[in-house]
């Protein structure tokens, strides 16, 4: 599915976020991408989708290099990587709808989408996602307007009307309160199962990250640390991806959140 | 260093001795420039004259009224031009200021190293000669009329949306260039996806803020020979015709103040 060798980026700066990282996604699999700010984790996925070009190494998915892509190249294969991002990175003064729809842009020509022609299909299943995400209502309202969670939503159809096999979800909760974040974090992996996408996911929220994903790969200084399943995060990992802290208080809430008793409003 | 240490005590101000003396010492030197000024310029008035500016102005206003009403039925074609000359003006402009402001933002712009400096030095050359040079200029051109007036609008404007536009280019949100970019969006699909509907809101205050200036220039225009109401201003100032001035100033403050309305309110419909 995508696998990643030894790729490398090292900005004009002179720092080198990402030095020699090898890993693999299988089909179907969500894994979650931890480590402290400026571990690289950002850079990671921005050189998968190229919009940061990464300095050697190579991204390969599904047998395509797309590290030696041309630009051409390089946009049919884009259409196949949805993103989600941090702030949401909707076009804030476009509608719902428009933002979704936005998503084809890499099947539709030039002409069709500035006049906002889309193919019935496309109009179809964005409404089909927007029922999912629960915005049905909402698809002519413009996007400033929504609240964070909601602009979320939109986040996530925008992505999955790409038609993605590969989706890359950029810290998709930094922006939003805990219930929301839990039922944003749900919503990614219920989509990514039922779609069998392979699908990274930055989190700076360990717990988070714990309760929703079966494999989670650590960042630190641009370099993997660890890579398994969610309860091999010990105390003593956490401590080789972030640095030395009582970890084990923190662990504590994560046991009672496992629980499933909504206290996440709190 | 702002923070002395003084027996102990930490004492704070917010500049250190030699900044506070540099300061004081530019502003003892700019009261001593505008005294003298002053003083040069008091020398080289003619007080004598000074002297009957009330009686004269009074003599001017007294004479120009009442306006001569009648005049009127030569002014509806001349402001008419006036009107079209800021509208149309203002129209080319923005049609040529569009592709100047994204060639010279330094986040569209296609090189930093060849395009851009062109297209800056586009801005700056129209915008730095007043329209009413430029008028002067086409007129021996083109040869007097509307049209010199309408180019000469049209070519000082440039600028002046060139270079507001191409800022508001420079301050959109990149993340959502970038999100639309990441769904394989060719360069034209995200520019009007990722660009245009932020800079929208500006482009469109840029217009009618431009509309409202170009409509007061384009008043005076016909002092050169380019079309419009400056024409008959001239003439009727040529020939003392002072019932006749004030009615054209009339004429001008009439249309100044609907032009603002109409901005006012386009702007306010906008953001």
């Amino acid at each position: 599915m995508l696998k990643l060798e030894k790729l490398t980026k090292v900005y004009n700066t002179g720092d080198k976020a990402l030095s020699g990282v090898d890993l693999e996604v299988g089909k179907g699999q969500v894994i979650a991408l931890i480590g402290p700010s400026g571990a690289g984790k950002s850079t990671l996925i921005r050189c998968v989708n190229r919009l940061v070009q990464p300095t050697s190494g190579r991204a390969i998915l599904d047998g395509v290099d797309i590290t030696a892509l041309g630009a051409g190249g390089l946009r049919r294969e884009r259409r196949r990587m949805g993103m989600i991002f941090q702030e949401y990175a909707l076009v804030e003064r476009l509608s719902v709808m428009e933002n979704v729809l936005s998503g084809r842009l890499g099947y539709v020509g030039f002409w069709r989408s500035f006049l906002r022609k889309f193919p019935q299909s496309d109009v179809d299943e964005a409404y089909r996602l927007l029922d999912r995400v629960g915005l049905l209502h909402m698809a002519d309202k413009r996007a400033d307007a929504r609240s964070g969670g909601q602009r979320q939503r939109v986040g996530i159809a925008r992505a999955l009307i790409q038609d993605p096999t590969l989706l890359l979800v950029d810290e998709p909760t930094a922006s939003l309160d805990p219930k929301t974040s839990r039922e944003i974090m749900r919503l990614i992996v219920e989509m990514c199962r039922e779609r069998e996408l392979a699908t990274i996911i930055n989190i700076h929220d360990v717990n988070l990250a714990k309760m929703f994903v079966q494999r989670v790969v650590g960042l630190e200084a641009g370099r993997i640390v660890f890579d398994g399943a969610p309860d091999e995060l010990v105390p003593d990992v956490l401590t080789r991806i972030y640095g030395e802290e009582d970890w084990e208080a923190t662990i504590e809430t994560v046991d009672d959140a496992d629980e499933e008793n909504d206290e996440a409003g709190k | 260093m702002p923070i002395i240490e003084k027996s102990g005590v930490k004492a704070w101000q917010v500049r250190d001795r030699n900044s506070q003396l540099i300061r004081w010492a530019m502003w003892l030197l700019g009261t001593m420039a505008f005294v003298f000024s002053w003083k040069v310029i008091s020398d080289n008035t003619q007080w004598a004259i000074m002297g009957n500016i009330g009686a004269v102005t009074m003599d001017i206003g007294g004479r120009a009224m009442p306006p001569r009403w009648s005049y009127m039925d030569q002014l509806w074609l001349p402001i008419w031009d006036t009107l079209n000359i800021a509208t149309l003006g203002t129209l080319f402009a923005l049609i040529m200021a569009v592709p100047v402001a994204f060639l010279a933002a330094s986040n569209t712009t296609p090189s930093r190293l060849f395009v851009r400096p062109i297209a800056l030095l586009i801005i700056v050359s129209t915008r730095s000669v007043n329209s009413l040079i430029w008028a002067l200029l086409l007129v021996s051109i083109v040869g007097p009329g509307v049209f010199a007036g309408l180019i000469a609008i049209s070519i000082r404007s440039i600028g002046f949306c060139a270079k507001l536009l191409y800022e508001a280019i420079e301050e959109i949100d990149e993340t959502q260039v970038e999100a639309i970019r990441a769904t394989g969006a060719s360069g034209w699909q995200v520019m009007v996806y990722g660009i245009v509907p932020q800079i929208l809101p500006a482009f469109a205050g840029i217009a009618v803020f431009r509309w409202d200036i170009n409509i007061r220039e384009s008043t005076v225009l016909g002092l050169v020979g380019a079309g419009g109401i400056g024409l008959q201003l001239q003439s009727s100032l040529n020939v003392l015709a002072w019932p006749q001035v004030s009615l054209i100033l009339l004429v001008i403050l009439l249309a100044v103040v609907i032009g603002e309305f109409v901005s006012a309110k386009v702007r306010g419909a906008i953001i």
